[in-house]
């Protein structure tokens, strides 16, 4: 088998599960918050990692793009063992991955286009016309045609991930990772988003791991989701057979069920209010 | 003995801090000197960059400053000259303490509140804007990109700002020399390089590198420490003036207690 090499002259010819974690576990300062995470990611596939705040989902996302060190357990990308290879094979496959941040994390001191153009500058000996000319692609790709001389400081929330994404979209990467998409924007900038990461699914046949607790947005772009609760994988499944769960867990957060100490907590908060309140029948509303 | 615990302690934390303060100066400079030679070049643009805004752009205060404590350290020395009948001693007097001691020192502290300020907070900034981890994403080493190009700048800079120090302080002197010494301007100027030695120019330059190092890499650290929101990224920038002045002023009692003991033989 003669293996394929894209422009960058990086083999893609790898065709085995893109992710694979073991047994992953990750601690902060002695408290372990990922206890033995095991799944695989195949090509071509969105995986929706789904939890609440403080679920352990942002934490797994940073080990998947190697900011955090599991303690134990391995992340395999693409056949590769993530934590044990030296940092300039680390450094290769990072090229070969797009991370799109939360807050769009552009550099403020750059333009727009200057943030796309980074990674090639830096990764590639394109010219600087070539470079240039995938700048602008890449923000075609995103619909930011024009905005390349623009600071990020003067572009709105929605549009600032936009460029983000084409930046993380800069070197062709084949898994693309996104933490929080649609994260403080309005439901149409947010469908916008959605829209867009479909898009780049069925164009470029790309691996996409999504973080969020968006469910309408999860269920819209997800082929496979899987469901973090404290550190654990609760649920993996197609869409299908997350909507049809029955696990407690998956019904709770696909119904929006609060948690019932946080329930107690309320009418606890109601008992030690109500009392003094004199006869506030607007707050009687708010307490609910 | 819990005092002695304490004092153990705030050692061993001041020794660590020295610890980092000292590796990532080391990465730095494996970035600048040793990575160039491995297909890693250095961020020429980037070094110019900062050299402009730390070195170039703070010329204009550096040299008000430095010629307003000429004029002071000549009245000083003045103020206790004349009592001896020595007043044409103030030329020499402000030449050595502008080039031995005040030149480094104000131009360090000049620097520690444009730029060592500047850099915690950008790289303060950065770190909580998550952009430090994007650039780790994109394979793109932080130290590399951000840090080692501010180290060559600083490196290059602050000797130059010192010897330009030196000079203004020189200037200052001389106002009062010319006023009220009976000095002409080209006497001071020829009393005042008469009185020093290429010494006493070095041992101020070699310091003014030391404080450069010193500044970038609490700057540097103080920043990429930075964790939590923008609060934080203050109380970074706060940190790192504070320290920056504390080792400074340490390193210079350093050198200067070296420099008296060499000169000694």
């Amino acid at each position: 088998m003669a293996a394929a090499a894209d422009i960058f002259g990086a083999d893609t010819s790898f065709d085995g599960p893109m992710i694979s974690l073991r047994d992953l576990r990750v601690s902060y300062s002695g408290r372990e918050i990922l206890h033995g995470i095991n799944f695989d990611v195949q090509r071509g596939e969105t995986l929706v990692i789904l939890g609440g705040s403080g679920s352990g989902k942002s934490t797994l996302l940073r080990t998947l793009v190697g900011l955090e060190k599991p303690t134990s357990g391995e992340v395999w990308i693409r056949g590769k063992n993530f934590s044990a290879i030296s940092e300039a094979e680390r450094d290769e496959i990072r090229k070969r991955l797009g991370m799109s941040f939360q807050g769009g994390a552009l550099f403020g001191s750059m333009t727009v286009g200057e943030n796309v153009a980074l990674p090639l500058e830096e990764h590639t000996k394109l010219e600087p016309t070539t470079v240039e000319i995938m700048v602008r692609l890449k923000l075609d790709q995103v619909g930011l045609s024009g905005f390349e001389n623009f600071l990020p400081s003067q572009l709105s929330g929605g549009m600032k991930k936009r460029a983000a994404v084409a930046r993380a979209l800069a070197m062709d990467p084949e898994i693309l990772f996104f933490d929080e998409p649609s994260a403080g924007l309005d439901p149409i900038i947010a469908a916008g988003i959605d829209q867009l990461i479909l898009e780049l699914k069925k164009a470029f046949h790309m691996t996409i791991i999504v973080v969020t607790h968006e469910l309408a947005s999860a269920f819209l772009i997800a082929d496979r989701m899987v469901l973090i609760n404290k550190g654990d994988v609760v649920a993996l499944g197609t869409t299908e057979e997350m909507k049809n769960s029955k696990h407690p867990k998956v019904r709770q957060f696909l119904d929006r069920i609060p948690e019932p100490a946080v329930a107690q907590e309320l009418d606890y908060l109601q008992m030690l209010t109500e009392p003094s309140t004199k006869s506030g029948e607007g707050r009687q509303g708010k307490s609910r | 003995m819990e005092f002695f615990g304490k004092i153990g302690s705030s050692v061993e934390g001041g020794l660590a801090y020295v610890g980092s303060l000292t590796m990532l100066a080391g990465r730095a400079a494996y970035f600048t000197f040793i990575g160039p030679f491995q297909g890693k070049p250095l961020r020429f643009q980037r070094a110019a960059a900062q050299a402009m805004e730390a070195g170039v752009r703070a010329l204009p205060i550096l040299s008000l400053i430095t010629f307003f404590i000429g004029l002071i350290l000549a009245l000083q020395a003045a103020y206790e000259l004349r009592r001896f009948g020595a007043i044409s001693f103030v030329a020499s007097a402000v030449a050595l303490s502008m080039t031995r001691e005040l030149g480094p020192l104000i131009t360090a502290v000049i620097v520690i509140g444009r730029s060592g300020s500047a850099f915690a907070a950008e790289l303060g900034t950065m770190k909580v804007s998550e952009e430090i981890d994007a650039l780790e994403t994109m394979a793109i080493n932080p130290v590399s990109f951000l840090v080692a190009p501010k180290f060559v700048a600083m490196l290059l800079m602050l000797p130059c700002l010192t010897i330009w120090a030196n000079f203004m302080g020189i200037l200052g002197g001389s106002l009062f020399g010319v006023l009220q010494a009976d000095f002409t301007f080209w006497r001071y100027i020829i009393a005042s390089l008469d009185a020093l030695f290429m010494r006493d120019v070095m041992t101020g330059l070699v310091k003014s590198f030391m404080f450069g190092a010193t500044i970038t890499a609490v700057g540097c650290l103080e920043g990429l420490n930075t964790t939590g929101g923008a609060e934080q990224v203050g109380r970074s920038t706060t940190r790192a003036v504070v320290m920056s002045i504390f080792l400074v002023i340490l390193v210079d009692l350093v050198f200067t207690m070296l420099f008296y003991f060499l000169g000694e033989h």
